[in-house]
């Protein structure tokens, strides 16, 4: 398991859902992917992404504008 | 036992694609769902920007059908290949800068490309014949087909009993006698179909989903495009159209200037690309300016921008003005009478 960060701060949806779903791709299952964004659609669209592809939301925390969203990336594509 | 075919289904994130995806579905038809990210997209980025959008519900409608439907949804970022279906659209645009036929053709070309990538047997849309003027009329569906490469590999099946039996259809992938026959513009249809599915929530009927058949926002772009002598834009720019007023004083530059707390914390995160004007003497917006300006040009739109500050009806507002890549100055300059600020200038 190893833990990576993706940076989608300023992105607006659905950019940070491609950029999460693209840098998944290229993760093991167990892996551990820390989003940072800051448009708040995101606290949505993330997770629901997550759902329909089998990923696991681990944590979701909001500081002032920013948001990550922690997820352990499953099996799924 | 045979294999359940696989067909990829372009989600919009309206009731057409939600219904066609659920028709196959029911026919044990494994249905993964692709959407295209043009850049023009209205849900999405726009709720995130307007401080009086900040509570609305987000909710991104593809994910949300696709989570309905239990399948998967592939979103996939075309910025950069739909450029060409904008700007030299073959079949022309409708009422504004919306080319809808080419960019059909297009999307249904990008899902036939990943179809056949991904080991995928066929495409299927939620287009309906007779549904909208310029994309989905009986004789512009073969046009999709043809100009998309999919050929009798695109069904649609709510408008299939009135089309051709595609390949699907013939070798009996899928059962015809289950597909529709839906034409014209009444939704009635569809919303029975949805009821008989259990679909209670959905996005309204789809129509303003995309910025170019917007016509303010087609007049800011064909402004950008006249203004730079060229049709080449870039993320960042089509994003600058929906924010802030647009106001062009002189053929050579305009300015953006937010209209609220939201949309100037947006312009803010532009402006070490733009020269910027912002009032430091009274409450005021950002403004960015994009183009060219000389010395008088600047001293200008400081007037402008003093306009639209607390301090427009005082004798003298301070404004700085931050040139792109150059030096910051603070000018005192009087606020530029309303009645000088042309109605032409808005874009």
């Amino acid at each position: 398991m190893t833990r990576h960060q993706l940076d989608a701060k300023r992105l607006l949806c659905p950019l940070p859902v491609i950029r999460t779903q693209n840098r998944i791709k290229s993760l093991a299952p167990g892996d551990i992917l820390e989003v940072v964004c800051t448009d708040p659609g995101a606290i949505n669209d993330i997770p629901a992404w997550c759902r329909i592809h089998g990923h696991r939301i681990a944590g979701t925390e909001a500081q002032s504008d920013q948001i990550t969203i922690t997820i352990e990336v499953g099996k799924g594509r | 036992m045979t294999t359940a075919r696989k067909a990829i289904a372009l989600i919009s994130g309206g009731l057409d694609s939600m219904l066609a995806a659920k028709v196959l579905l029911e026919q044990g038809i494994h249905v993964e769902g692709i959407n295209f990210f043009t850049g023009f997209c209205v849900e999405g980025h726009t709720h995130a920007i307007r401080n009086k959008d900040r509570n609305r519900a987000k909710r991104n409608n593809a994910l949300w059908v696709a989570e309905q439907l239990g399948i998967p949804l592939h979103i996939i970022d075309v910025i950069d290949d739909y450029k060409d279906v904008l700007t030299s659209p073959k079949h022309g645009y409708g009422a504004n800068l919306n080319p809808c036929l080419d960019c059909k053709g297009f999307m249904v070309g990008k899902a036939y490309q990943w179809m056949r990538d991904n080991g995928f047997d066929f495409v299927v849309t939620g287009e309906v014949i007779g549904q909208r003027p310029m994309s989905q009329r009986r004789d512009t569906m073969p046009v999709i087909a043809s100009e998309s490469g999919a050929g009798n590999l695109l069904l649609r099946p709510l408008s299939a009993k009135l089309l051709p039996p595609t390949r699907p259809e013939r070798e009996g992938w899928v059962d015809r006698k289950r597909l529709y026959g839906f034409n014209g513009r009444s939704r009635k249809p569809q919303m029975a179909l949805a009821a008989q599915f259990g679909f209670e929530d959905y996005a309204q009927p789809a129509g303003g989903c995309c910025f170019l058949t917007n016509e303010s926002y087609a007049r800011k772009l064909a402004d950008m495009w006249r203004a730079r002598g060229s049709r080449d834009y870039a993320l960042d720019d089509i994003m600058l159209l929906k924010v802030g007023r647009h106001l062009r004083p002189r053929p050579h530059f305009k300015l953006i200037i937010g209209r609220e707390e939201g949309e100037n914390n947006f312009l803010e995160g532009y402006r070490h690309q733009f020269t910027h004007l912002r009032p430091v003497s009274h409450r005021g917006s950002l403004a960015l300016l994009d183009g060219t300006a000389n010395d008088d040009d600047l001293q200008f739109a400081a007037r402008v921008v003093a306009r639209f500050s607390q301090g427009r009806n005082d004798d003298q507002v301070d404004i700085e003005i931050n040139r792109h890549g150059g030096p910051t100055r603070t000018v005192g300059v009087i606020p530029l009478p309303t009645d000088q600020i042309s109605q032409d200038w808005y874009l």
